[in-house]
Formats: C-alpha cells, structure tokens, sequence
C-alpha cells in the first residue's frame, strides 16, 4: 500500500495522482462507516482536532466535526468570535497558544490567501486547509473528485466544466488543480469580470458562454455566486447573471447522457442553479454532503491516524 | 589636520572615469585630488585611510527612503534610518513626507532636520507632502515649506487622485524650483490587491494589481507635464509599460524623469510564492519581463536614478496572513551590492551605476553631493566591491528588518562612509 507522507494538507498541489488516490481508496472504505447503527469506530481515539473556523461556515466545519467524532476523535471548535482574536491578538499567536495545548491536528478556515501556510511553518501540530481566502479548499475539491468517481467510474478522460465566479473560488482553483491532475479535462466558463489572469497556465480552456461551454461535458459544476462578497462591479445584476449565466436544464440539456451536476453549496436557487436542476434527477449535489464527511474521514486518518499506511478500519 | 585617502579607484559618475586618485581632505572639504605617488606626506597630521584596491565614490544618495519619525518610531527613527544609510554607503538620504503626523508644515520639516542634526550620521533632506494632510484636497504651503528645507513635493503612499490639484502643483511647484515627485497608482484599479495581478496571483490565491494601474498614472503625469511644461518625477518605476511610456515622452522631449528600486530589478513575482509577506511592496513585484524592461530603461537612461523606497516596517506589519500585513521592504544597506550586480551583469558600466545612486538623485533635488571635487564637501564612501558575505539580519542597521534579502549571499558593501570629511560609518 501506498503510504501519505504529509504533515499537513495546505492545497491539492503538494498531493501527487497516488496521494489522490490514496485519500480516495481510504474514503471509500471508511464510508460504510457512516450507515451503521453505531457511526464510530475508535481509530483516532486520543487524538485531538482544533477546528478553527475563523471565517464563519456551516457546512464544512460541519462536516469535519463529524468526520472527527465518528474516528473518536476528541475535536474543540474555535471561530473567530470565541478566539482571543477577537481582543486583537494575531493568528500568529493564537497558533502558538494552540500548540502549546498539543493538539495533532489544527482544521483552519480563514479569509486570508496563505493563512494555513503559515500556520504550517510555525506549529508542529498538522494543519488542514479548510479553506483559505480566494486560494484553496482541497478537501472540497477531493470530495468532488470522490463523488465524480462513485458516479461515473473514473476521472481520467472524463470533460468537466466549472462554472462562476473563477477569479474569487478556491473551490474552482482546487478542482483545477486536482482535476487535471488526476487526467481530466477541464473548461472554466463565466463573465469575463470573474476569469482570473492567465487562467490557462493551469491547462484549463475558457469558453466563458455556459451554453457552449456545457455542450459535451460529462460533469458541469457550478460555484456558489457570492451576493454579499462580489464587488459591485462584476456583474450588473442577479437577474442578468441568472438568465446568461445561470443553469437551466435547457442549457444542462446540451451536455452528455449521464452527466452529473455539482454544486459545492450554499445553493442561490435561482441564480447560478435554478431550481430544476438543483433538484433534478442529473443533481449529486447531497451526494457531495454526504462523501465530504468520507473523506474527510479519510484525510483525518491518513494525517494523524496511527503508522502511516496501515489498515484503515482496525476498530471493525 | 589633513585626511590622505590613498591610492583608491576613484569614481566620477560625470565624466565617467575611474582612475586611481588620492583624496586629500581638509576642513571637511575635498582640498586635492591627485594621480597616486604625487603626494607625499610625512606622517604628523595625517590620518592616512588606505584605499589601495578599493573605490572611493561619491557618497550616494536617496532620493526616496521612509524614516517613520514623527509617529512610528518603532519602526525607524531619523536616527536609526541615517545609521543604515550610512552603512550603505549613502551620505544623503530624501526621506518621504507620509509621517504621522505627516510633513505638510514648517514645523515637520523644521522637526526632522533638527532630529538629522542631533543624530550626526548622513544628511537628510525632507520632502514635504503636495496637499495638507496628504488627503489630496489642498495644496501645502510650497513657500513656507522651501524656505524651512524641504527639497521637493511628493504625497508618496497616496497618489493625488485629482488632475487639477496635479496640474496646478505642478506649476506652482516651479515658482520655487520645487521638483513634485509621483506615487502613480490609481487605487480604484488597485482595488484589494497584494501582489501583481498575473499566472502568479491567478495560481497562489491572491489578489492582484494590475501594471495598468501604474501605467495609467504614469501617463496622466506625462499629460499633465505635457501641459503646463514643468517637470515631473516619477517614483519607483515597476512595469514595462510605464518605461515604455516615460521613453516616449522622453523622446517628445517633455520634462519627466523616473527612479526605481533595486527590488524592481532584482526580484519578480516568483518571489511572493510561500506567502513570504517581506516580498510584499507597492507597487508590487511584477514579471520576469517587467524586470528585465527596468533594466533596459536603466541601461538607455530613460530612467535616472536607483532610490530604495526603504519602508520600515517591523513584526507587527508584516508577522500577519499576506493580505493583511503592510506593504514595503527596507534597502538601504542592499541597494549597492544589489546596483553592483548590475555592473557584474553587464547592465550598467560601473560610473553608470554609481551615477544613478548618487550625482542622478542629488541633481534631481537640487542638492549638493554625488560627485567628488576639488573644494566639495568630503561626502564619499571607500566600497570594496569584491567583498562577498550573508546577508543576516545582525548587519541591519535600520530597526526592522524587512527585507527579502535576508539569508542572500551579497557582494560589494562600504567599507568606509565620510559626511564632511567626518567618518559616520566604518565595517568592523
């Protein structure tokens, strides 16, 4: 087997395609954990996990309080609001008075680009990037690559589209990142306003008309449009946005038979999804809530759980 | 009492020669200069200062530093920034008016030079800011502020967003010879950007600033110095665009003239690959193409001279996630052996380099200094160029330490720096 030698997890960059696999293979067998009567297994019991949620989410702090839980890890939730950050201490040394608590994991969400990079060079405890500014969020972008392959079989050779707000996602930037890396091919469609500079040195083509852009694909993607983030200058209207760039099974029509539509939520029905598709029989969309705690599992496990590379499911 | 600096490669940035020269000084003033072996002195009364092998310059001069003081004495005071120039090899430093509060009054202005006289290392000459409060609604008092010692006009830090102020300080600014030296940025493209706005930032998550931010300014400047034919000075040229612009004008023979920074021929956006927040700098750094479009301009002369844009900042500003911590990197002490690269390089010719340190700066405000003469004051520096070393943070002078060169190995340094004939810096 394969082993994971990484202390942290800080982007979909640092992983290699056996690493992606590996977190994959790891998540797929720690699923089934989650439809039994008794939802936990002792594996990283003794282990401590900081959340540090510093920007506010439901959803993926969540999802990684379950993950934690069900592996019987002891797990402490901190925001923003509940840290001394708050009484203008840095983050700095809100790591440091962390570490000095010995935690094995930190869980970071921050609204700042590079945030969990540094924390990584200052703290011994591993540190997972939960999602950092406008740059990264892999364990979204893993769970999109987990669900891609439970629905369709393979990614390799599969043609994805993401559609939105690409300048400002750090869930587009990761599924970027991993999607081509695991040999799938990937387009990024939006306004013009919201395609980052030199986008295509990351291998994807832009073909901002989602029309044209959908046509042939086998996953379509869609970014959350961020109404209270977005400049005012993006675009001009919700209602122009949802009617030229917004999904609609007209539009989702054009793509392949059997191709899947995800979404990393929130949903803005109505804006970027309307409501037919979001709850449509081509929609996996609860199916990425569910595999997010899988392979979140997973990573939890690869990072802190045990001797690298043993077997996964000891506490059965 | 006489000071025989003997047997050095003198360098003359105006004529371009260097030639081994001893330098005799008396009274704080240059008294001889002469072919080495024509002097003889017998030993009483003379302070011999061997130089054999090395270069004696001009001592060099800033034209654009920051030294934080009034306000932000943590960060960098009158004094502590002259000691760094001094080490640096400067002897005349121009430090920028965006102070708190900032030097828009006489009695700023009247505060630092007193602050600079106190400390005793090099000299330093404030420029004033171009509007009251630097808020860009009404021009400061050019007279008052001439006549207490300011030698030029810039709200660095906060680009007068206002064409008619602009314009109208520029031709008031020429009633007292007052140079009005440019910060062009245009903020509302700048917008919420860290870094340049390019494959970097696209692939590390940051936001970007655009060259055409820049550019823009740039070329309103030009207009505007167009318009009323008084000059302008443009500050720390990053993009090739702006070099393509101030070429241009150049040409059309209106009055502009630029500066960079070392960093802007030295390091691109690479750099800020790591988050590593001592790469972050307004304007930022930008692509590979960009630096070598700055020392192109530097090569043709389109732009004039190499100030630092020396910005301390300490711990606290910069020890934060990327986005919220401040722009700016100190250089005084890295400005040579970074210039001398280029020389190395085949960029500039070594005369060429030291003129855009020193004679460039000190012609563009209107100050005494950047070239050695018979009866000048003994403003100078003995560097030896070959002289190779880390770069740690214990050789810093300055009271943050800033700087990206950190950890770097360097080559060439002062060996020696002379205010007046007085010695304000010796290596140990």
């Amino acid at each position: 087997m394969t082993k994971f030698e990484h202390k942290d997890l800080l982007g979909m960059g640092p992983l290699t395609v056996e690493d992606i696999t590996l977190i994959l293979d790891t998540a797929e067998s720690l699923k089934a954990i989650s439809d039994r009567e008794i939802k936990k297994v002792p594996t990283l019991r003794g282990k401590s996990i900081v959340n540090f949620f510093y920007e506010p989410s439901t959803r993926t702090r969540t999802s990684f309080d379950v993950a934690a839980k069900r592996l019987s890890a002891d797990t402490l939730s901190l925001s923003a609001s509940t840290s001394s950050m708050v009484k203008g201490e840095t983050l700095l040394d809100t790591a440091r008075n962390l570490q000095a608590m010995r935690p094995d994991l930190i869980v970071l969400r921050h609204s700042s680009s590079g945030a969990p990079h540094m924390l990584a060079k200052e703290v011994e405890a591993g540190i997972i990037n939960a999602g950092d500014g406008i740059n990264e969020h892999p364990t979204q972008a893993l769970l999109d690559l987990f669900t891609i392959r439970e629905k369709i079989g393979r990614i390799s050779g599969l043609k994805v589209v993401i559609i939105g707000d690409i300048s400002h996602s750090r869930v587009a930037r990761s599924n970027i990142i991993g999607l081509t890396k695991m040999g799938a091919e990937v387009t990024v469609s939006g306004p013009p306003t919201m395609m980052p500079s030199g986008i295509q040195t990351l291998g994807v083509d832009v073909v901002p008309d989602p029309a044209r852009a959908v046509r042939g694909k086998d996953v379509v993607m869609l970014l959350r449009i961020q109404l209270e983030r977005q400049s005012k200058v993006l675009f001009p209207s919700i209602r122009e946005y949802a009617s030229f760039f917004g999904l609609s099974n007209d539009i989702l029509r054009r793509a392949n038979e059997g191709a899947i539509v995800m979404h990393p939520g929130p949903l803005n029905r109505g804006v970027e999804i309307t409501s037919e598709v979001a709850d449509g029989p081509y929609s996996v969309i609860l199916d990425q809530v569910a595999n997010g705690v899988a392979v979140r599992m997973a990573v939890l496990y690869l990072l802190i759980g045990g001797a690298k590379g043993d077997n996964v499911d000891q506490g059965r | 009492m006489i000071t025989w600096i003997r047997g050095g490669d003198l360098v003359d940035p105006v004529t371009g020669t260097v030639e081994q020269t001893d330098v005799l000084i008396e009274k704080g003033k240059v008294s001889k200069m002469l072919p080495r072996g024509v002097f003889h002195g017998d030993d009483a009364g003379i302070t011999l200062v061997e130089a054999s092998g090395k270069m004696v310059i001009p001592g060099l001069v800033d034209m654009h530093v920051h030294l934080r003081e009034p306000g932000h004495e943590y960060k960098e005071t009158i004094a502590s920034g002259a000691m760094a120039a001094a080490a640096g090899g400067y002897t005349a430093i121009a430090c920028m008016p965006n102070t708190v509060p900032p030097n828009d009054c006489r009695a700023v202005t009247e505060f630092i030079l007193g602050q600079a006289e106190r400390a005793g290392a090099v000299k330093v000459y404030p420029i004033a800011a171009i509007s009251k409060r630097q808020a860009g609604e009404t021009l400061t008092d050019f007279g008052e502020l001439k006549q207490a010692g300011a030698v030029g006009l810039s709200d660095d830090g906060f680009p007068v967003v206002n064409s008619e102020l602009m314009r109208r300080a520029l031709e008031y600014a020429s009633f007292y010879g007052l140079r009005v030296i440019s910060h062009c940025e245009d903020r509302s493209l700048s917008g919420n950007g860290v870094m340049h706005e390019g494959v970097v930032s696209t692939r590390i998550g940051l936001s970007g600033i655009p060259d055409a931010s820049e550019d823009i300014m740039v070329y309103r400047e030009i207009a505007l110095a167009r318009l009323t034919g008084q000059p302008v000075h443009i500050a720390h040229v990053s993009a090739a665009a702006s070099v393509d612009l101030i070429r241009r004008a150049k040409e059309d023979g209106i009055r502009v003239t630029a500066e960079t920074a070392p960093h802007y021929f030295t390091l691109d956006h690479r750099r800020v690959i790591g988050y590593d927040t001592l790469a972050k700098v307004n304007p930022p750094l930008r692509t590979p193409e960009d630096v070598e479009a700055i020392k192109a301009g530097l090569r043709e002369g389109v732009i004039d001279a190499i100030a630092t844009d020396h910005a301390p900042h300490s711990s606290l500003e910069k020890d934060l996630e990327f986005d919220r911590a401040a722009f700016g990197m100190i250089g005084l002490q890295t400005a040579l052996p970074l210039t001398l690269r280029l020389v190395r390089d085949g960029v500039l010719g070594l005369a060429d380099a030291i003129k855009k340190l020193s004679w460039a700066g000190a012609t563009l405000l209107g100050v005494s200094g950047g070239r050695l003469m018979e009866g000048g004051d003994a403003d100078l520096a003995v560097i030896d160029p070959d002289y190779e070393y880390f770069f740690d943070s214990d050789r810093i002078l300055s009271k943050s330490k800033n700087s990206p060169f950190i950890g770097e190995s360097l080559k060439g340094i002062a060996e020696l720096t002379m205010v007046g004939g007085k010695v304000v810096w010796e290596k140990r």
